[in-house]
């Protein structure tokens, strides 16, 4: 039993300070935004990183297995303008509701760029860690059932701040 | 002449692939290989040139060689750790 002599606090200070590790907060759930994310994060694993992703709001989009979101009417109305899922999202610029993505789509493959699911599927092999925000999936009425199963458990700021201050480099996407 | 050839232990095949992905199947490739293992890669994307030699570095990898053979980018790599 601990007594209160033997107890120590531990303090910032004892926490191994930058530690081999990256970690990212993937804000945009543009396709061109995910897919440097997903760049970075797969490179930075594959040079021997511990990888963190944290997914919030349209980030959300790229961890999404497709499935139609919300419970309410906006909630509903949200699931259906705007849709989760690798294949699904589109370029911050030039999309043309849909053309855009297509054309992208297209160049990608003539040039034999990995796509976003490959890029997905890549990450999940290297071990990079998917951590969904839980307040963001509340406000835009995602259910746990509507991520792809290769997520943590939803989590919180404090979460992805312990992760960050033991992180060598942090990115915000 | 008497200059040590290194042979490879596994030859990887990364012609057509670009960022991030010849990287990405180097490193598994070596995560599978064990320690002392010297692995060929053959790629035609011309980044590799700085890519390969910064992954030795950051994941403490031995580069043995790299070189350019016509379209073609050449190099060894021996797992270390």
């Amino acid at each position: 039993m601990q007594t209160a002599t033997q107890f120590t606090v531990q303090t910032a200070s004892d926490i191994k300070p930058q530690s081999n590790k990256l970690s990212m907060v993937v804000f945009s759930g543009d396709m061109d935004k995910v897919m440097a994310a997903f760049i970075i994060a797969t490179g930075a694993a594959a040079s021997g990183m511990d990888v963190t992703m944290f997914f919030t709001f349209w980030g959300l989009k790229s961890i999404q297995n497709g499935k139609l979101t919300g419970q309410g009417l906006f909630g509903r109305m949200l699931g259906l303008m705007n849709r989760g899922g690798m294949s699904t999202i589109g370029p911050s610029r030039f999309n043309f509701g849909g053309m855009g993505r297509w054309m992208m789509k297209t160049m990608m493959k003539q040039k034999n760029v990995a796509s976003l699911p490959e890029l997905l599927a890549t990450a999940q092999e290297l071990g990079v860690k998917m951590m969904p925000c839980l307040m963001s999936m509340e406000v835009l009425e995602i259910g746990t059932d509507k991520l792809i199963p290769a997520t943590t458990a939803p989590v919180g700021v404090a979460t992805f701040i312990e992760e960050a201050a033991g992180s060598k480099v942090t990115l915000f996407i | 002449m008497s200059t040590t050839i290194t042979k490879p232990d596994q030859v990887l095949d990364l012609k057509g692939l670009l960022c991030p992905m010849p990287i990405v199947r180097l490193s598994i490739a070596v995560k599978k290989a064990g320690v002392g293992a010297v692995l060929e890669g053959i790629a035609t994307d011309p980044g590799v040139m700085a890519d390969v030699p910064a992954w030795a570095r950051q994941s403490g990898n031995e580069l043995v060689s790299i070189k350019q053979q016509g379209k073609e980018y050449h190099f060894l790599v021996k797992k270390t750790k």
